[in-house]
């Protein structure tokens, strides 16, 4: 057999190579002292790159060798990368296989804060591989990374992330379940959410299938409750949905329940609790009672809904009720004497052992609220002891044992007779009980030391109980797993390891790649990194990038989630194009990924010490064209020198305010740039904004620089409110063009005040505005006091909504009100993109016909420079340049705010004068208006 | 990972079974009919019951209980997918799947089974691939068997398994070139007491049926992409072209299969075709209930809807009704209280109603709870969320083939609640 397997694993014919995968388990299972040689073939077959084999092997290392972790490190990548072309099958065992190995081989993305300090070097250095790094890049890297030290990670889990994340829109429920699991298991929690969407659309398929997903769903969102949020609808239920199904379902509506959506959410269980389904309707008792601890707000609307349910005439409704009250009660006994004297009378009508024993021991625990209704229950309750069931009795013991002592003339002999019946009840419980509760109280000759604290041990003030979730803490399993289903460790089942203090050494990912490629890899890397670090080395001081630090953290933080949609899917999708040349070119396809995964370390590498956390989306370009050059990253470090100083000043949106995504977009120019149009001219590539901020440097590649630079200036103060007319308060507002920081799709207004009246004003906002559809506005935060002849400015958003509609609102101080309104010139409603001259055409060539507008115009003499034509262009509209071929044309590009449509501008001069501008954009209104704006500009 | 099937009916017998490691005895299934016994309906059987030694994972599909058995950690998922898998190649092989029906193929069952998982891990499952290997039954091809004694097994290795699109077979030959593609959108809504909706979202699919010569590229663009939120693909959709030029492009299965199936966005309000007015009253007093239901068109952009059904779940308490309809059927079965309505098609001028009486439990309270109504229809040559196919391009071969696209709507879980 062995031999039979050992041969077929070199077979020629990649499905024979597949059988012997699968023959691996079935030989191990018949004779287990074969193991050692078993996993041989199974390394020999785990280096096999036919995606044909991956699956079936990696099944037969998890059922014969799960522990032999360091079989993968060789593999890890090339698994990576085959992952999107194996079968469905092979890619949820693959999945799950990768999550453990994760889990031992990276830090945890979510550990930031604490577990960092330690040893941040190595989660990021330690990546590197290579030689050419020396100490004293190491040197370099502790200074450049001061007390505060972000998370890095590691570019083989990034690699795992992103390569994954496309199989959530597989078919199949269990890859999608796989990867929700992987992110929900590895990915750091901005990134978490997109795993909701996929999630949700499971709930579509078989009821079987939405049992699994769930039970998961409920378990992530007492975890993330945020990430479903959203979704909260998704999870209303229909009445033909099973039993099974709507229990959780209501689980998963409990969870979700906060502050702001507890009203909808009650109103839904309202509907529930007159359902058909009892032990739905049980079960949606008890949700309000959960909902009803946890949010304290609406705890007296859900207590006032369960007594009225209490004259249901359902008996399993009212019995429920009574048990979800007594524990609403605990918590505040004080205020609610009349529910118990209440639910007292109810012992009358209900039969519900649990129920009676519920009221008799809330009666026995608050019998001070309720002094003269108590004796009477315990009355009753003696006539009818012999007849209840056992948990009643037990509760009949305890209330009287608790009246005799609180209120002894009125019930002792009520209290003993109950003794004597239980004395000689069937049940030892209840005799042992009754023995016990007789020492105890009855004050006896010998037995006093206890009966003297009788009352303490009875009366003892109790901690109310806590209702939560039974899903919590149920993700100590493996998401997805049999064992996470059953709440019990199913045989055979994998622990998730914990994250590890420091990063193992990751190099043993690497992979040895023919002579050639490593070479012309290493020339390139080293020639990277020189003046990457001297530069941060000497001029770019410690300080500053850790200055730098929160804000781009928190921006990324805020953002990430949008962002990593648009900044990954685009890697994501190079990465799937490197696979399908993959297929075609099987043999060279792990120089490729190798030599891909070196230089997104390299990226990253240059990143980090500038502060640029990202790590999140940072990406970017597994493309093929490398060509970036020295200087682009001496401007870049350059750049991010000036930025304190432009940041205050008129800035306009530059790389560092703009959220990471456009970090990216632009080093993924860099590559783009054909290098043979201009081999190192590094301002082509830059942005407008950038230029901007470069400008007050002497730089030495000057030359270059103001032929193509375009000093961007912010539209001019526009006047909001007069100073006669706001009787000493004079408004003014400026579009900034710097992204607004709370929402990607506002347009940022700095609003400034000044003070000319002799008293100050206070209490500065914004009151209720009156907009039309579709507009948004972020207030600004209220300004208490502008003390006479001060000024002071603040920042608000406004979501135009892709129109130049005004947006029309109250500007309030303590005692006056203004109405104010700010209609936007059309070129702030768009920000600008950065992209290559061939992008540039594509999308240009998908927006014609309609979508094209085009005007001629002749320029004034004045304006026939470029300096000039794009410092108009530019301050007319918030574009950014593309770089382009031919010195005539003049090409810009932006997308508009909200919606996000590309803007795409083009300039035709002729030396004489004569010049045709061309907009492109989807949005035809704002073509046409932006087209009038820029004529005119160029005109004046 | 998967030890052992076992087919079960309705009525409790094990009429299949089949082992792909060591033989499990059928009393396994002991622990499954007690689950099945304590839940009161076929949904309620829990997917995933514990016993000390295995774990049992059913799916109940056509009436059929499909019970694995495993005895190791596995996804779940992985198996409940594995599961409805088998029973949409049975579908595909046999045209339905249902107890007679396996048992008249039971050798192509076994063989079909066989195939689909190797020592317990799936080995071929893409349908095309499968009937490569194991030929669907025909009456031609019975008849001969029997006669020569062969069976159904091809003796080549499909060719599909090798290459880079596992999922089409190679040398497909047909004389009239054609792919037809359905989108289906499927509306789920809650709408409430007084008319307004709770939630409602539309699901959409594209079914298509390509069958074309050769290995067809072809590339289906929308009018408006952007209305698709959540999309999921058929493993041939080249992921990179939609993710940047919002371009299926693809090289198709051959036959029938289901290309892509998207959610669209929840932003996009979604119209309610119809609307139901409904009176439904039981008073205290007297044994009789007023029942009054009203249908009737909205926003259906012109077009008629079709095959309305109707469907309410009786509270207990009700043992009959009397009822006349202006228009359709309806039926009432006192047992499982379960009334149902078949209205047809809705004409505007004369709106469909359904009025009488309920004839409740004498002396009982009256129920408490009212009936929610489910609501069955269609819409054809509409696609309600407005989505719109724009081309469909073929690029690899020289034919020219006959195109074919067709647009409907449906109810999905459309309730009303009364």
């Amino acid at each position: 057999m062995m031999l039979a397997i050992k041969e077929a694993a070199s077979d020629m014919s990649p499905y024979v190579r597949k059988t012997a995968a699968h023959a691996i388990p079935k030989l191990y299972s018949l004779d287990s002292d074969q193991k050692d040689q078993l996993i041989e073939v199974i390394e020999k077959l785990l280096a096999d790159k036919t995606t044909l084999v991956a699956g079936s092997v990696v099944m037969a290392f998890e059922e014969v060798c799960p522990e032999r972790i360091d079989l993968i490190h060789k593999n890890y990548r090339k698994l990576c990368n085959l992952l999107i072309d194996v079968e469905e099958w092979g890619q949820v065992v693959i999945i799950s296989m990768l999550t453990r190995y994760a889990r031992t081989q990276f830090l945890s993305p979510t550990q930031n804060e604490s577990l960092l300090e330690e040893n941040p070097e190595k989660a990021f250095y330690g990546s590197e591989e290579d030689e050419a790094k020396g100490p004293g890049s190491e040197a370099a890297a502790s200074t450049a990374l001061p007390a505060r030290k972000p998370y890095v990670m590691d570019p083989d889990h990034r690699l795992l992330l992103r390569n994954t994340k496309p199989l959530l829109q597989s078919r199949s429920a269990a890859v999608v379940m796989a990867v929700a699991q992987l992110y929900f298991h590895l990915a750091p929690k901005a990134e978490v959410g997109v795993i909701a969407k996929a999630l949700v659309r499971l709930l579509r398929s078989h009821s079987e299938v939405q049992y699994v997903v769930l039970q998961n769903v409920a378990t992530m969102s007492i975890k993330r409750r945020g990430m479903f949020e959203p979704y909260l609808k998704s999870f209303y239920i229909r009445s033909t949905d099973p039993t099974q199904i709507k229990i959780l379902k209501l689980e998963v509506l409990t969870n979700l329940a906060n502050e702001t959506n507890i009203p909808t959410v009650l109103r839904e269980f309202q509907t529930y609790i007159r359902s058909m389904d009892k032990d739905f309707v049980a079960a949606t008792i008890q949700a309000i009672g959960r909902c009803a601890t946890n949010i304290g707000r609406v705890r007296d609307t859900c207590l006032n809904g369960l007594v009225q349910l209490l004259s249901n005439r359902d008996e399993l409704v009212v019995a429920e009720s009574v048990v979800v009250i007594k524990k609403l009660l605990q918590m505040q006994p004080a205020q609610h004497g009349e529910i118990i004297k209440h639910l007292a009378k109810l012992t009358d009508n209900i039969q519900v052992p649990m129920a009676r024993a519920s009221i008799l021991w809330l009666i026995g625990e608050y019998c001070e609220h309720v002094p003269r209704i108590a004796p009477d229950v315990l009355r009753k309750m003696a006539k009818s002891f012999t007849a209840e069931e056992d948990i009643v009795k037990l509760q009949v013991i305890n209330l009287a044992a608790k009246l005799y002592l609180t209120n002894s003339k009125q019930t002792k002999l009520l209290t003993q007779y109950v003794l004597s019946l239980a004395k000689y009840d069937q049940n030892y419980d209840i005799r042992d009980r009754a023995r016990f509760t007789r020492q105890l109280i009855v004050p006896s000759e010998q037995g006093g030391a206890l009966s003297r604290h009788a009352k303490k041990l009875f009366l003892a003030p109790k901690p109310a109980p806590v209702l939560e979730s039974s899903f919590k803490d149920r993700d100590h399993f493996q998401l997805g797993s049999l064992s996470h289903l059953l709440n019990a460790k199913a045989t055979g089942y994998q622990e998730l390891p914990d994250w590890p203090e420091e990063a193992p050494d990751p190099s043993v990912r690497n992979v040895e790649v023919p002579e050639w490629t490593k070479c012309s890899n290493r020339e390139k890397r080293k020639e990277k990194e020189k003046p990457f670090y001297s530069d941060s080395e000497g001029e770019s001081g410690p300080t500053e990038s850790a200055d730098s630090d929160p804000e781009s953290e928190s921006e990324s933080d805020s953002k990430s989630s949008s962002e990593s949609g648009s900044g990954e899917s685009s890697s994501e999708s190079d990465n799937k194009g490197q696979d399908e040349d993959e297929e075609k070119g099987r043999s060279s396809e792990s120089e490729h990924s190798e030599e891909e995964g070196k230089k997104r370390k390299m990226k990253k590498r240059k990143k980090v010490p500038e502060g640029q956390e990202g790590g999140s989306s940072s990406d970017e370009g597994s493309d093929s064209s490398s060509s970036s050059s020295e200087s682009e990253m001496t401007s870049e470090t350059e750049e991010e020198q000036v930025e304190p100083a432009s940041w205050r000043k008129k800035t306009p949106p530059s790389s560092k305010s703009a959220p990471a995504a456009k970090e990216i977009s632009l080093l993924d120019l860099e590559d783009f740039t054909p290098p043979s149009v201009q081999p190192v001219s590094p301002p082509t590539v830059v942005s407008t904004s950038l230029a901007a901020d470069l400008e007050g440097l002497t730089l030495t590649d000057s030359p270059l620089v103001p032929s193509l630079l375009s000093p961007v200036l912010g539209v001019g103060r526009q006047e909001l409110l007069h100073r006669v007319a706001g009787e000493g308060l004079a408004v003014d507002y400026t579009f900034s063009r710097q992204p607004f920081s709370g929402d990607p799709h506002m347009v940022a207004v700095h609003i400034h005040f000044s003070n000319s009246s002799d008293t100050p004003i206070k209490g500065l906002h914004v009151g209720t505005p009156k907009l039309p559809a579709g507009i948004s506005i972020q207030e600004f935060p209220e300004i208490e006091s502008l003390a006479p002849g001060e000024s002071a400015t603040a920042v608000m958003g406004i979501n135009f909504c892709d129109s130049t509609q005004a947006a029309n609102f109250q500007l309030c101080t303590q005692t006056r009100q203004f109405y104010v309104s700010i209609q936007p010139p059309v070129g702030e409603l768009m920000a600008p993109v950065f992209m290559s001259e061939n992008e540039f055409k594509k999308e240009q060539g998908k927006l014609t016909g309609m979508n094209e507008i085009t005007e001629k115009l002749t320029l004034p003499d004045t304006c026939r420079s470029d300096h000039v034509v794009v410092q108009k262009v530019t301050a007319t509209a918030n574009l950014g340049r593309v770089p382009c071929g031919t010195s005539d044309e003049y090409r810009f590009a932006g997308r508009t705010l909200t919606s996000g449509s590309l803007v795409l501008l083009t300039l035709d001069a002729q030396p004489t004068g004569a010049a045709q501008l061309t907009v492109n954009s989807e949005k035809m209104v704002i073509g046409t208006m932006l087209v009038k704006d820029v004529v005119q500009a160029l005109t004046q | 990972m998967i030890h052992s099937l076992f087919l079960i009916n309705s009525s409790g017998d094990i009429f299949l079974e089949k082992h792909w490691k060591s033989v499990v005895s059928r009393s396994v299934c002991d622990y499954f009919f007690e689950a099945q016994e304590r839940a009161t309906e076929a949904e309620n059987v829990p997917p995933v019951i514990s016993t000390p030694h295995h774990y049992l994972l059913s799916v109940y599909r056509h009436k059929i209980f499909f019970v694995a058995v495993i005895q190791t950690e596995v996804p779940p998922l992985f198996v409940i997918e594995f599961l409805h898998r088998v029973v949409d190649t049975f579908q595909d092989y046999f045209g339905v799947c249902s107890e007679p029906v396996i048992k008249d193929n039971v050798v192509v069952v076994y063989e079909v089974l066989e195939e689909m998982l190797d020592n317990g891990f799936p080995l071929a499952t893409e349908s095309n691939i499968l009937k490569e290997l194991i030929k669907p039954p025909t009456i031609l091809r019975t008849v001969v068997n029997t006669i020569t004694g062969s069976t159904n097994v091809g003796d080549q290795l499909p060719t599909g398994q090798l290459s880079v699109v596992p999922w089409r077979r190679t040398g497909v030959k047909y004389t009239n070139n054609e792919a037809y593609f359905d989108v289906i959108e499927e509306i789920d809504a809650i709408i409430d007491k007084s008319g307004s909706t709770v939630t409602a979202e539309i699901q959409g699919v594209i079914d298509a049926c390509v069958k074309l010569a050769g290995m067809p590229d072809l590339t289906l663009s929308f009018m408006n992409p952007r209305l698709l939120d959540d999309v999921s693909f058929h493993p041939c959709v080249r992921f990179k072209r939609w993710e940047s030029e919002r371009i299926l492009s693809f090289i198709p299965p051959d036959g029938n299969f289901r290309l892509l199936s998207y959610h669209v966005s929840a932003q996009n309000l979604v119209a309610i075709p119809v609307y139901v007015k409904h009176n439904i009253s039981f008073r205290d007093s007297s044994s009789l209930g007023r029942f009054e239901i009203t249908v009737g068109p909205k926003q259906t952009m012109g077009k008629t809807i079709e095959g309305v059904t109707l469907s309410s779940q009786m509270p207990r308490g009700v043992l009959n009704m009397s009822l006349t309809p202006s228009q359709g059927t309806h039926t009432f079965d006192p047992v499982t209280k379960m009334l149902s309505w078949d209205v047809g098609k809705i004409n505007p001028q004369k709106l469909p109603s359904l009025k009488g009486t309920m004839s409740l439990q004498a002396g009982a309270s009256k129920p408490d709870e009212n009936p929610t109504i489910n609501l069955q229809f269609k819409i054809q040559q509409l696609a309600i969320s407005g989505l719109k196919v724009n081309r469909l391009d073929m690029y690899g071969e020289k034919y020219k083939p006959f195109k074919g696209i067709k647009y409907m709507t449906k109810a999905g879980k459309f309730q009303v609640r009364t």
